[in-house]
Parts: structure tokens; sequence; C-alpha cells
């Protein structure tokens, strides 16, 4: 499971490196952002920019993110498919998660 | 790898292949490519999507606690819908049918502060659900779902409605 955690003006910002979130790589997801954000306080954005398709297992994953990192640190959204939008909408997570258009400075967490 | 027993061209399809969820996602790679010229991008997602949840729950559910046992899936293109058949031999599902489309609870719990707490309540957050809703996306994005069981074996058949490409 590749992801890539850079700090841009304070706020950690977790890139996923894969095409999916899914029940294939659930445990794997949750056990990187256990040891990429341990420690972090304040705001964490999960960047799904590359990611097109997140099932109900990679759903849950990424919520159990947000419940090990609540209260010390906030765990945000930013580009998430049209796809991966849909899941979050039909199953109400849009009103649990701040979801970003983009990601902040994408251009400087990656070198892109 | 998934074995590929389709013959009969770009209208029909299907896979024989072991309850693993890698085996699953090679699987919906396959099925989605083998139809993706033929309907729209949105219903290409929503297909890949319900096929995840069905066969995951195959995996998860039906063949827990025993060994990875097979999976049959079968497509068929209708005009207007792509007609779906999951057949196993794992266990049967809970009360002979499929779950209703209820959402797991938000989680909200009395207690929490109205209003402005959406996002920000912690003790929100503590209590969300992190699954539950694979029914009811499948629920949602299906039509004519039905399930039979016939001595050890299931069959779930369900259609994926098609806007026009």
């Amino acid at each position: 499971m590749d992801l890539l955690a850079k700090t841009v003006d304070g706020v950690l910002v977790v890139r996923v490196n894969e095409d999916r979130i899914d029940a294939a790589v659930a445990i794997q997801f949750k056990d990187r952002m256990r040891d990429l954000a341990a420690g972090a306080g304040g705001r964490v954005i999960l960047d799904l920019g590359r990611v097109g398709f997140v099932d109900s297992s990679g759903l849950g994953a990424i919520v159990a993110a947000m419940k090990f990192l609540a209260p010390a640190s906030r765990l945000e959204l930013a580009a998430l498919s049209p796809t991966v939008g849909k899941v979050f909408r039909m199953t109400r997570m849009d009103t649990i998660f701040a979801i970003h258009a983009q990601a902040p400075a994408a251009g400087a967490v990656d070198g892109e | 790898m998934a074995n590929d027993m389709s013959t009969a061209g770009a209208d029909r399809a299907a896979f024989h292949f072991r309850a693993e969820t890698g085996e699953v996602r090679a699987v919906l790679r396959r099925a989605v490519a083998r139809f993706a010229r033929q309907i729209t991008a949105e219903d290409a997602g929503a297909l890949e999507l319900v096929l995840a949840e069905v066969l995951n729950n195959v995996v998860e559910h039906a063949y827990a606690h025993r060994p990875a046992g097979e999976i049959r899936l079968s497509l068929w293109r209708a005009p207007a819908r792509l007609h779906c058949l999951v057949e196993d031999l794992g266990r049967a599902l809970p009360g002979l049918s499929p779950p209703d489309d209820d959402l797991p609870g938000d989680g909200t719990p009395d207690r929490c502060p109205p209003d402005d707490c959406a996002r920000t309540c912690a003790c929100r957050v503590r209590d969300l659900a992190e699954g539950g809703w694979g029914w009811s996306l499948i629920r949602a994005l299906t039509e004519d779902l039905g399930y039979e069981r016939t001595g050890k074996a299931n069959r779930l058949r369900f259609a994926v409605p098609l806007a026009s490409p």
C-alpha cells in the first residue's frame, strides 16, 4: 500500500498512490495510516486524487482511520473522483468528512 | 488467476474463480473491461461497485471460517440493463433473503450537541460504524434483486440498470 505523507503548511497531507482502496487492501491501508499519522496533531488530509475505486471495505478503513486519529487530529478528504464521491454520498459519509476539491498545494507534495 | 469461461461474444461473460479478495479484484477488472465500450463510465462505476460488494460478501461471509470455495459470476447484456448471476456453495444468507437497505446509524448519540457538530464532534466520530453499507449500496444500484438457496448452492440475481451510451 503506497501512501506518501508530506507536511504542507502545517497540514499532514497523505497521498494514496494506488488505484483502489478495496477489500483486498483495507487492512494494509489502516496499518499504513496508523504508521504515517502517529502523533499527528491538527488536520490530516487524505489525497485521493489517484484513487478510482473505493468499496465499502475501503470506506470502512477510511472511517476507521478517522476514528483512530480523533480527537487529536481530524481526517479530511481531497480530490475524490466521481465514482468515489458517489460512494461517500450514497452512504452519507459525505456529511461526516470535510471534502475538498483538491489537496492543498498538490504540486508540492510529490514534485508534480 | 480467474478462469474466463466466456465463449459467447461481447454481450455475455462468465467467470469462475476462487473466493479470495485478490481474485475478486482481478475478475472485477475483467468484467468491467468486457462491457466498458457498451456502457457509460458512470454505469461502469456502478457495476464495479455492485459486483465488488456482492462478491466480497461471498468471500467474507458465505465462505467465512471455511476453506476458500468457488464463485461463478455470469453477466448478460440486455438493452437497458446488465443481468448478473452470482453462484457459490457457501453458507446461506441469514433468513434466506438479502438484508434490507438500512444504512448503519450515523453514530450521532443524543449527547452530541446539535448543529455545528456534524463534522467535528468527537463523540460522533468515536461511534461511527466502520461497515454495514454493502447491501444498501447493492439495493440502491440494482433492480430485481432475488436470492434462492437450492441444496448447498446460493444464487443471487440482480440487474444493473444502464443509461443509453
